[in-house]
């Protein structure tokens, strides 16, 4: 079975959408239970980046991740009970509890690493490109980037080499407009992001980051240069958290942003958007959305039953494979 | 038996680059002029030319950048080296070097191993200055996940480089400037020295000196004076900072009761801080006498030679240590003390090796 989604249809992309959007609202639920003793940036608002760039990859193409990697995470197919026992701190956990809802990873399904600190993880992505090209491959990386990962110095750092090399990788700038609670504005001058990449040589293109399939559209005519041999592109789309930073809950009420704002981001609600948009063609109905959320439901309540079931790993292992 | 190859350190790096490049296709070399006419002191000379610009990659000045590419690179399967010709120049890579470089086997739980060498070099002298001089080995020698190695001899720069490039973890390679013109015996071809631990490089039961790197090379003429004022020392190479493995030197102290440390670095924090304080707790019994630190003075490093008169530890600093530690007779180790001192001072004090000529 093929874990791209390369040749995904509007359909698919709104179930893995739901999906993520379920599975996310499933932890946001369940984190006062106080068992998911970790930080927790949640996704919610942001599935059409992840799905839309994720579907035009497949597994042998590596993404990087950040601190908010649940949704490309699970875009990308990552392993579902893996990602909720590490987020209870279990054996089982992607990274054996050792790393916690920053630090996905699932090397079948092609998510080489997430990386909490802001543009740590843009590099690593490049540097994986530069793998792929030395071994003679077709595949590409890409790096999921926040809007205040581009005031880093590494993320220069990081285009120019990637320019200069012509190598196979995607920059997808999903901005969210907000760094913690410091708005965009505050923290860099207005200009179209998509400039960024005219100082490095570099193509560029924006699309709405809340529709799915202009994401997808974008996102396959990058991964196609790149993997052609055409290098780099810098993909910039705009979005919203709909939550707190790090957190389970809405923080509208706490004076950094309006609950205005927030209104007027969900009205567009990549998920929704897509749902009327398939009900507007015909294609999807009121039974078909029950049975696609209770077969997901099922799934989540599955891994969750799972994760908090699963064995903590034991202390003494706390010391291993600290070296290969 | 074989004529005895006499090589200095830089090209005893150089050889081992080569050795273990032909060897592996996956090594490429990365750094700011690896393959430009000087090539960090000709440590990558000829390198470029053999196994041209994909695996020996001239890189722009982006320290950070470069090791988050040879990092995810090593995730990947490949073997980078990075080179740097000034330590002080790596600091803007330690974001990636402690949290990913040092970190990513143990949170992947050994899923994904971090294969990457980063060489580093320590200047000194020709008024190298503040920004260009720095023993900064404590830094990385706390972070667990990286080894820390400082060769100080051409036959265990040779071996531990290749055993670094052949390692599955990251391994930081600290070379002061002026061990480069040390010269010694190298074999030819592959041969690794394991990454594992301090080693005895000169026999003696009356005290213990341990030195880093270039320390090494001052305390090996210390113990040549001392042992004809009658006074043995026991030296050992600290040629390996992480895994720190004080075995030898907990050793050696129960057998002389005496310890004296030099660091190439600072000696408040430094690692000389790090072997004291575990000789004092596992060979509390042994010492006759309170351990001595040597090592650089709570000041920044001046450019000026005048100003450098008193910076540095020297062999008569350390004869004068190892003289204070043993209480011997200060006459008993005036001639040869000043026999040194006259040979020493033909030697201006920011000059490595009589062909150096500068600018670094």
């Amino acid at each position: 079975m093929t874990t791209s989604r390369a040749g995904a249809d509007l359909p698919d992309l709104y179930r893995a959408m739901r999906r993520i959007r379920m599975i996310e609202e499933a932890v946001a639920v369940r984190y006062a239970e106080q068992e998911m003793r970790c930080p927790v940036h949640l996704s919610i608002g942001q599935e059409a980046v992840a799905v839309g760039v994720c579907a035009g990859m497949r597994p042998d193409d590596q993404l990087v991740s950040t601190h908010r990697c649940h949704a490309h995470y699970l875009a990308k197919n990552g392993d579902l009970k893996a990602m909720l026992a590490e987020i209870y701190g279990k054996a089982a956990g992607c990274c054996g509890g050792r790393g916690g809802s920053m630090h996905l990873t699932d090397s079948t399904a092609g998510v080489l690493l997430s990386l909490p600190i802001v543009a740590s993880s843009i590099p690593i992505a490049v540097g994986a490109a530069l793998a792929i090209r030395q071994e003679g491959r077709d595949a590409v990386a890409a790096t999921f980037m926040g809007d205040g990962s581009i005031e880093e110095g590494v993320f220069h750092e990081s285009m120019n080499f990637a320019a200069l090399m012509r190598l196979p990788v995607l920059f997808i700038l999903e901005n969210n407009l907000y760094s913690c609670y410091t708005g965009l504005k505050d923290r860099q001058p207005r200009r179209p992001f998509v400039d960024l990449a005219r100082g490095y040589g570099m193509p560029a293109e924006a699309a709405d980051g809340n529709d799915v399939e202009a994401v997808r559209e974008a996102a396959r005519r990058a991964i196609a240069r790149a993997r052609a041999g055409d290098g780099p592109t810098l993909l910039v789309f705009d979005t919203y958290r709909w939550r707190e930073h790090c957190g389970p809950n809405y923080d509208n009420d706490i004076g950094y942003r309006t609950e205005a704002e927030f209104l007027d981001w969900k009205e567009r609600c990549p998920v929704e958007q897509a749902h009327r948009r398939l009900v507007a063609a015909g294609r999807h109905d009121e039974a078909a959305e029950a049975a696609m959320t209770a077969a997901i439901q099922a799934e989540i309540n599955e891994a969750f039953a799972f994760a908090k079931t699963a064995p903590f790993p034991s202390p003494e292992t706390a010391r291993s494979h600290v070296y290969g | 038996m074989a004529e005895a190859r006499i090589l200095n350190v830089a090209e005893a790096l150089r050889e081992a680059t080569d050795v273990a490049m032909e060897h592996d296709p996956r090594i490429f070399v990365m750094g700011e002029g690896v393959s430009d006419p000087k090539a960090i002191f000709g440590t990558t000379a000829g390198l470029a030319e053999r196994y041209g610009a994909a695996r020996v990659m001239e890189m722009p000045i982006a320290e950070n950048g470069f090791t988050g590419v040879a990092i995810g690179a090593a995730i990947m399967g490949r073997r980078p080296l990075i080179v740097h010709q000034r330590v002080d120049f790596a600091l803007l890579s330690l974001e990636q070097l402690f949290n990913n470089a040092a970190k990513t086997c143990y949170v992947t739980g050994g899923h994904h191993t971090v294969p990457l060498v980063v060489r580093m070099i320590v200047g000194r002298g020709w008024g190298q200055g503040p920004a260009h001089s720095q023993s900064l080995e404590p830094l990385f020698a706390m972070i667990p996940g990286l080894k820390v190695v400082m060769p100080t001899t051409a036959r265990e720069a040779k071996g531990q480089l290749i055993a670094a490039l052949e390692d599955p973890n990251p391994v930081i390679m600290i070379e002061h400037r002026w061990v480069h013109y040390a010269t010694g015996h190298v074999p030819a071809g592959r041969y690794t020295v394991p990454l594992d631990g301090p080693r005895r490089v000169r026999e003696g039961g009356d005290v213990t000196i341990v030195a880093t790197s270039y320390m090494l090379l001052e305390a090996l003429r210390a113990a040549e004076t001392l042992e004809k004022a009658g006074i043995s020392a026991d030296v050992i190479d600290m040629a390996v900072l992480r895994p720190f493995a004080p075995e030898p030197i907990v050793d050696s102290v129960r057998r002389t009761g005496r310890l004296l440390f030099i660091d190439t670095g600072f000696r408040q924090f430094g690692i000389g801080a790090e072997v004291v304080a575990t000789v004092v707790e596992q060979a509390f019994g042994s010492l006759v006498t309170p351990p001595v630190r040597l090592g650089l003075p709570e000041h920044p490093t001046p450019s000026s030679r005048a100003l450098l008169t008193d910076f540095y530890p020297t062999a008569l600093s350390i004869i004068d240590a190892a003289a204070a530690l043993t209480g011997i007779e200060p006459a008993r180790i005036a001639a040869p003390r000043a026999a040194l001192a006259a040979e020493l001072a033909k030697l201006p004090v920011d000059v490595p090796h009589p062909t150096f000529r500068g600018p670094f």
